[in-house]
């Protein structure tokens, strides 16, 4: 399998302050990579790097087979992204969200109504597709920024904290989906809080201190470390910074 | 191309469904073009007048009389002590005081001259230059009128006489024409300056919160990692907030035309054409703001300055060529000087495209220049 | 109640402003700047007035008439059409600010003692300009006249005016008291809202209702430290209006920096009663700045003197708390009374003070029933 994200030695500094540390690791197609770390860590610093919205310090990093920093604009329609904070637009409605970024995407009016019908309809919207998104509970705005990141079927979607702030049921139903989106092929790059949720992942990277402290399967890690769980794993490395 | 449809949708339905934006476009700028205008006026209105007059003669109290038929002065008090008449001043309850000294009338008679004293209250500056105006005309009208009557009680008195004025005096006759507003009606010349600056203030103030708030919210990030063009983003913001805003201007000059009755000379196709190219660059110095704030606090404090120097550096309020020459220069800098002198121009002397040219010129460069600056500005990415 | 708890809240105001340091920059430099710089760019007259003279058929009149004009420091010739026609596309363009026509045979008419015909145009786009301009020309005709006949034909009344409080009509002197108000109004009122309307919205707020603090004591941790920038800012723009324009100080220093913490107090009041009433930052925000800024500038007499306004708009202005600031401020600054002169003006701005805070106190009752 080839990588579909390819990280090398990446580095960002800001002012005296290293927050990402010539980081290197790859992504291989159609798995589900889990990106831990504390607070703090590093994490949002090297998802922004990757999706093009921080310039690099030094070292390279390439997504869906492009450049991060000269061949932006490519990588920018190969991936999907769903930040921390829930933004789509709380002003519009369910429908006018999937349109706009249906359109923006370069969808077909067909598509984006074939689409949008199909995403309405599996996340059992179809009551609330007129309302204001304002209006949703959280656990369907998440879904719905996750369901709108695939729209234009990316090869890559990187999820930002999907799940902070939301139930235990509507969690279980966004690992659902993307476990589904997996199995269509799309690569997808998850940071979480929850290692009981990073159980579910192919692979995870554990970051300290801006650098990887571990990388690997669940199972390994865990023969490595000689622990039981993940979480036991993660606050053995992560203690030493705290 | 596509993208931007999907984009400028997205605007119109969001500027649609926000009151507070609509109030903002529409109910502010035109209610406070209703009232401030009014206010906008240096025209002086009846001024009151304290009359200490020491000399009780008939041309004394004619002089008085003058004064109040005008209309301009209205004698409200008279004593014959200047240190009440100074403390009615000190008090603000009398604008002008007029000082006759005793001996008014003698003085007029023997030596054909007499002196008063008029005393204004310069506090308010302004009016206090146009009222010594007004009272220069009344005070040469009212000489004038008496030059009939003095030789006869000359004669009469017996005392020295000049012959009657000799044919052949050599007189100036001055026709006066104030071209373009006779009446001096300060609406004429301030509503079309209004309406600018509120404009302005509109399309620059939410062009600068509309970006700085999807900042805020998170969902530039969201557009950011999208593959639209720079120039579609920046095309898709101010293309909803520019249309809005000329019709804005358009309501305004309606408004202004038919409830104030400010004139309307020139061709509207050419105002319009001017504020298409004017609000490019006050739209562009929003867009520029919104690069630079993180916050909407601070995009608000940003554009409070820029637009109170705007304001008071545009010519609207004071004129340019009052001030000194770096502040002249700074004024040729500013859009809001130009695009002002133009609507005035158009509006009330019926200015045509040629004479308006350099300030047409002006604008283009000053809005190609703010407008190329603020989309470099613009990244995507962040350093 | 207790102190302590008021005090370490204050601690926590002065922090908040004293760690955005670009912001308390701004806030400090805005003041001196913005005098400075309209002090010297605000002036409501022109000095120079350009001229074009039309004169057909010259003579010797018309040629020491337009000696005069030339000599004359005020006037600067810039055209002399041919033709009257030719005049329109320069006033349409701005370059001429009067024109005088003189009719043919100037002259002759003159030595006749027939009246020679002189027509003096205007550009009255702009009425206080126009009409200053056109009697400047006047007096130098008048001047011309004067000199050529006996001016003993009529009577004359002198009149020496004297401009009280401002004799050379320095705009400066009477702009700096509404610079003042409009820098506090900025300071206290815009920054207020806008602080105290974030702190609703981010929920802190209803940490601090909640905590043993009353209301009034949350305003005046809010209000106090805000208040000390305020005093800065209006020693500074004082210092500049004197050092650097001389703006006489006719009057007690004392009253007008009392009547100044006034002021703020007021305009500090108004804006926790904007961020009390409004329901997001950004209306806060709005609701200051597009209610500050152009009613300050307009209705409060610092540009347009209130005595022109038409008589319904008048009483409108009495509302507006930098109009009553203006008043003291001129009459301490130039007029160098007291406070038997200007008790009415400081009362009404006590007023405003309880009345706007008895109204944000009211609205800021903790309401978490």
């Amino acid at each position: 399998m080839t990588a579909v994200i390819d990280v090398h030695e990446l580095t960002r500094r800001f002012g005296r302050f290293t927050a990402v540390d010539a980081i290197s690791f790859d992504v291989k197609a159609g798995e589900v990579f889990g990106f831990l770390g504390a607070n703090g860590a590093g994490k949002t610093t090297a998802i922004r790097m990757l999706i093009g919205l921080l310039t690099p310090t030094s070292g390279r990093a390439s997504v869906a087979g492009f450049d991060v920093l000269t061949r932006a604009e490519d990588v920018r329609r190969r991936i999907g992204y769903m930040s921390q904070r829930f933004s789509l637009y709380q002003d519009l409605t369910v429908r006018e969200n999937i349109t706009l970024y249906g359109g923006i995407y370069g969808l077909s009016d067909a598509e984006i109504r074939g689409r949008g019908e199909a995403l309405i309809e599996e996340l059992e919207l179809g009551h609330a597709s007129l309302e204001r998104v304002a209006a949703l509970p959280l656990g369907w705005k998440q879904k719905l920024a996750f369901a709108v990141a695939l729209l234009h079927r990316p090869a890559v979607v990187f999820l930002d904290e999907p799940t902070s702030g939301v139930d235990p049921i509507t969690r279980r139903q966004f690992w659902e989906m993307i476990y589904a989106a997996a199995a269509r092929g799309t690569t997808v790059f998850v940071t979480t809080h929850y290692l009981d949720e990073a159980e579910y992942c192919d692979r995870v990277s554990i970051m300290v201190d801006g650098r990887i402290g571990a990388l690997g399967t669940p199972d390994e890690l865990k023969r490595k470390y000689g622990d039981a769980t993940l979480e036991e794993v993660f606050v053995r490395l992560a203690r030493p910074a705290a | 191309m596509r993208a931007l449809r999907f984009l400028l949708r997205k605007e119109f339905l969001q500027i649609f469904r926000d009151h507070v934006i609509l109030g903002m476009l529409f109910v502010m700028p035109l209610g406070q073009l209703l009232i401030l205008a009014n206010a906008a006026t240096f025209e002086v209105r009846s001024a009151r007048l304290y009359v200490v007059d020491h000399d009780h003669t008939p041309m004394s109290r004619g002089l008085t009389d003058r004064l109040a038929a005008s209309g301009r002065f209205v004698p409200t008090a008279a004593s014959p002590s200047p240190a009440r008449a100074d403390q009615a001043m000190l008090a603000r309850q009398t604008d002008a005081i007029l000082v006759i000294p005793t001996g008014f009338e003698r003085e007029l008679v023997r030596q054909r001259r007499a002196e008063v004293q008029f005393i204004l209250n310069a506090e308010d500056g302004a009016a206090a230059g146009v009222l010594q105006s007004y009272a220069g005309r009344i005070f040469a009208a009212y000489s004038a009128e008496l030059s009939a009557q003095v030789t006869p009680t000359l004669a009469s008195i017996g005392a020295r006489v000049d012959l009657p004025p000799r044919r052949g005096e050599p007189i100036i006759e001055i026709r006066r024409r104030g071209w373009y507003n006779p009446e001096l009606d300060y609406l004429d010349f301030m509503v079309p300056g209004i309406l600018v600056v509120l404009v302005t203030v509109v399309g620059t103030l939410l062009t600068a919160m509309n970006i700085v708030r999807e900042k805020e919210a998170g969902t530039l990030d969201q557009l950011n990692v999208t593959p639209i063009r720079r120039s579609t983003f920046v095309a898709a913001k101010l293309i909803p907030l520019w249309s809005l805003a000329l019709l804005d201007l358009a309501l305004g000059l309606a408004l202004a035309h038919f409830a104030f009755g400010v004139p309307v000379r020139g061709s509207l196709a050419l105002v319009f054409v001017a504020a298409a190219i004017y609000l490019l660059a006050a739209l562009g110095i929003g867009l520029w703001i919104s690069t630079i704030a993180e916050t909407q606090q601070q995009a608000m404090f940003v554009t409070f300055s820029i637009v109170m120097i705007y304001l008071l550096m545009s010519g609207l309020f004071t004129p340019v060529r009052g001030m000194p020459v770096w502040a002249q220069w700074a004024a040729q800098l500013n859009p809001v000087t130009h695009f002002i002198r133009l609507m005035r121009a158009v509006l009330l002397k019926g200015a045509g495209p040629a004479e308006v040219a350099p300030q047409l010129a002006m604008l283009a460069v000053i809005g190609a220049v703010v407008l190329t600056l603020a989309v470099r500005q613009y990244r995507k990415r962040a350093a | 109640m207790n102190t302590t708890a008021l005090a370490a809240f204050m601690t926590k105001e002065v922090r908040h402003i004293l760690r955005d340091r670009q912001t308390l920059t701004i806030l400090l430099l805005l003041p001196l700047a913005m005098v400075v710089l309209f002090g010297y760019a605000l002036r409501s007259d022109v000095n120079e007035v350009r001229l074009a003279l039309v004169d057909p058929a010259p003579d010797y009149a018309t040629a020491a008439l337009r000696g005069r004009f030339a000599g004359n420091a005020r006037f600067r010739i810039v055209a002399t059409p041919e033709t009257m026609a030719k005049l329109e596309p320069l006033f349409r363009r701005g370059d001429v600010d009067v024109a005088i026509v003189f009719e043919p045979g100037f002259a002759a008419r003159l030595a006749e003692g027939t009246p020679a015909r002189l027509l003096l145009v205007g550009d009255a786009s702009d009425p206080n300009t126009g009409s200053t301009m056109q009697a400047y020309a006047t007096a130098v005709i008048a001047g011309y006249q004067a000199e050529l006949g006996s001016a003993g034909a009529g009577v004359q009344i002198v009149s020496r005016t004297r401009m009280r409080y401002n004799p050379t009509l320095e705009s400066v002197n009477l702009f700096v008291p509404g610079l003042i108000a409009l820098v506090l109004t900025l300071v206290s009122a815009l920054m207020t809202a806008i602080s105290l309307s974030r702190e609703k919205e981010r929920g802190t707020l209803e940490v601090l209702l909640v905590s043993p603090l009353r209301p009034w004591q949350i305003i005046l941790g809010k209000v106090l430290p805000y208040l000390l920038l305020a005093f800065a800012n209006v020693v500074t723009a004082l210092l500049a209006a004197w050092v650097v324009f001389r703006v006489p100080f006719r009057g007690s220093l004392a009253l007008l920096l009392v009547a100044s913490m006034l002021y703020s107090m007021v305009s500090l009041a108004l804006g926790v009663l904007v961020a009390a009433v409004t329901t997001s930052q950004r209306a806060a925000m709005i609701g200051a700045l597009v209610g500050t800024m152009l009613p300050n500038e307009l209705l409060s007499g610092m540009i347009f003197p209130i005595s022109s306004m038409p008589d319904w708009l008048r009483p409108v202005t009495a509302v507006i708390p930098a109009r009553w600031f203006i008043v003291i401020a001129r009459g301490i600054m130039l007029k160098g009374v007291g406070l038997e002169y200007l008790w009415q003006a400081h009362l009404v701005l006590v007023l405003m003070l309880a009345v706007f805070l008895a109204l944000a106190i009211r609205s800021f009752k903790p309401r978490l029933a």
